[in-house]
């Protein structure tokens, strides 16, 4: 298996990398765990790739309580640095649930957040999909809906996003810096991810050969001591989550002073669950409060034929994981 | 002949009119200059245009392990690497462990405890196995977890995760 020929060329500097990425056909190659098996499948035809992995951007750096890690920091790396074990075990927990140790010490924090959806329509040629052949209609809709949202989905898209770092990240309010031709500018990392319309939106809101350099996370190593990532998979490792949940609580003179819940598997983009976290604050970390916010977590789910059951298991995804976390208070 | 190398992908017409590249790698402490169509996986080029077969073809999505390579000491799936990013590298393959009479204590320890059946997954079983143990586990827990990229069809999973154990010291 192999797609159409491209153009190889290895950045040397930013610079020269922002303008050869903005060229039409062009795309970044980091690790490329996404892309090789995008262009095997034909769903990737760049005619040119730019290699950007040798570029400076693997630091991980943390002072003052922002932690800044570059985009192209390889996922074991990222889930090894002890700055990331001590004050985000959350982020290294989800990385160490992702994919495997061989893929791991080739995909980057960047690629993955940028990985396309694994909605088997999708990746299928042949079959009915509006993200990949505009108009076709969404299979995964009106078939084998197991693994689409239950949230933030349109009648033209329900696919999911697969990423369980950008779960742990939205849950600490991760934002991510950007470069272009234009200038640099810094977003929250779920702005990343537009939600689909009537047929399906594009995968991310980067503008062509807009490149992310770092993810940011600012003042939340608070959550160090309180924080998990439970993900729910059809095995127990080296497999995609069919649901998950990033929960963290700040737990004061015995309430809950701060709550942070996001859940992956279940919408297009890491998929916060604001209300259940409202409903948490200023109550006790009880087995009630997080029933509450276990109901609430599911509240204006639209689920399909297929994947009903996540409506229950999100419910109780959420619970045991706060379930984990009250533990230590 | 070796059957590996009687499609020989890089060869086919297909292929032929992509543009090609100057590659430098270091493979099991030899060197090789060679010229690849850029478009080429690590794989590809080490199984089919060095003629090194040990490393194996599964998947050739990331799914399986077969095909696995070190890349300084660290494992890495290489059907989902291009080749032309890894130039310069140091790669060891299972062709660079161990000797018939000098075996890897990780090869001895898979024929201890019978970890293969076929052995077409245990060349990248063994150099996962010998990353991980560089990673130190502590528990067999550790172990199959973090063997958990390698997949074995002939389902010899407990000789692999035995021998890994018994080469950790567990
Ligand atoms: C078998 C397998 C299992 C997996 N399991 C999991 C899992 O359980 N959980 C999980 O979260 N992921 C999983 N993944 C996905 C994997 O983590 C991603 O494929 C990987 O992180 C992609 O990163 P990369 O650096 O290799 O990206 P690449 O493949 O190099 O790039 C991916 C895309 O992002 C673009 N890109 C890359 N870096 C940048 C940048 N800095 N700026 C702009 N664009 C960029 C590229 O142009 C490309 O379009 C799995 C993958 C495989 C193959
Ligand atoms: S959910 Fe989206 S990606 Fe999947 S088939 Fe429907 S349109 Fe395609
Ligand atoms: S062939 Fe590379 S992982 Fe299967
Ligand atoms: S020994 Fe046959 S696949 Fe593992």
């Amino acid at each position: 298996m192999s797609g159409p020929s491209f153009r190889y060329i290895r950045a040397a500097r930013l610079d020269d990398a922002l303008s050869q990425g903005a060229r039409q056909g062009a795309t970044y190659l980091a690790g490329g765990a996404d892309l090789l098996p995008l262009w095997k499948a034909g769903l990737a035809a760049p005619t040119e790739v730019i290699d950007i992995s040798r570029l400076p951007l693997s630091q991980v750096s943390y002072a003052g309580d922002a932690l800044a890690v570059g985009a192209l920091a390889r996922l074991s790396d990222v889930s090894a640095h002890p700055v990331v074990k001590r004050h985000h075990p959350m982020i290294a927990e989800a990385i160490l649930a992702s994919a495997s140790g061989q893929v791991r010490n080739l995909a980057t924090i960047g690629g993955n957040l940028l990985q396309r959806t694994r909605c088997t329509y999708f990746r299928t040629d042949g079959l009915a999909c509006n993200k990949r052949d505009p108009g076709s209609g969404c299979g995964a809709r009106r078939g084998e809906s197991r693994h689409a949202a239950l949230f933030g989905g349109s009648v033209g898209c329900v696919a999911t996003h697969a990423s369980d770092l950008a779960v742990a990240l939205a849950a600490l309010d991760a934002e991510i810096s950007c470069r272009g031709l234009t200038g640099e500018r810094r977003l929250a990392l779920q702005d990343l991810y537009p939600l689909p319309g009537a047929t399906t939106a594009p995968d991310t809101s980067l503008a062509d050969g807009e490149m992310i350099t770092a993810v940011h996370i600012d003042g939340a190593a608070r959550f160090a001591a309180q924080s998990t990532y439970l993900k729910v998979r059809d095995r127990a490792s080296f497999e995609f989550a069919v649901v998950s949940v990033a929960a963290a609580l700040r737990i004061e003179r015995g309430v809950i002073a701060e709550a942070r819940l996001a859940a992956g598997g279940v919408a297009p983009l890491p998929w916060r669950l604001g209300r259940s976290e409202a409903a948490l604050i200023g109550r006790a970390p009880t087995g009630e409060a997080f029933a509450l916010a276990g109901e609430l977590a599911v509240e204006g789910a639209t689920p399909l034929a297929g994947n009903a059951f996540k409506v229950p298991l999100l419910h109780n995804a959420v619970i045991r994981a706060l379930q984990t976390v009250g533990e230590g208070s | 002949m070796n059957p590996d190398t009687t499609a020989l992908p890089l060869a086919d017409e297909k292929h032929l009119p992509m543009p090609r590249i100057a590659l430098s790698m270091t493979i099991n402490g030899a060197r090789y200059d060679i010229e690849t169509a850029s478009t080429a996986t690590l794989l590809d080029v080490i199984r089919d245009q060095l003629g090194l077969t040990g490393t194996k073809k599964g998947c050739d999505m990331g799914g399986c392990g077969a095909c696995t390579v070190l890349v300084e000491g660290r494992r890495i799936a290489s059907c989902l690497a291009l080749a032309a990013s890894f130039s310069d590298a140091v790669l060891t393959t299972i062709e660079g462990i161990g000797t018939a009479d000098r075996l890897h204590p990780l090869q001895a320890a898979f024929i201890r405890h019978d970890a293969l059946q076929c052995g077409y997954c245990t060349p990248g079983q063994i150099l996962s196995g010998i990353a991980l143990l560089s990673e130190n586990p502590r528990s067999f827990e550790e172990i199959r977890e973090g063997m958990s990229g390698n997949l074995c069809r002939c389902g010899a999973y407990p000789g692999i995760v035995a021998a890994i154990a018994e080469v950790a010291g567990l």
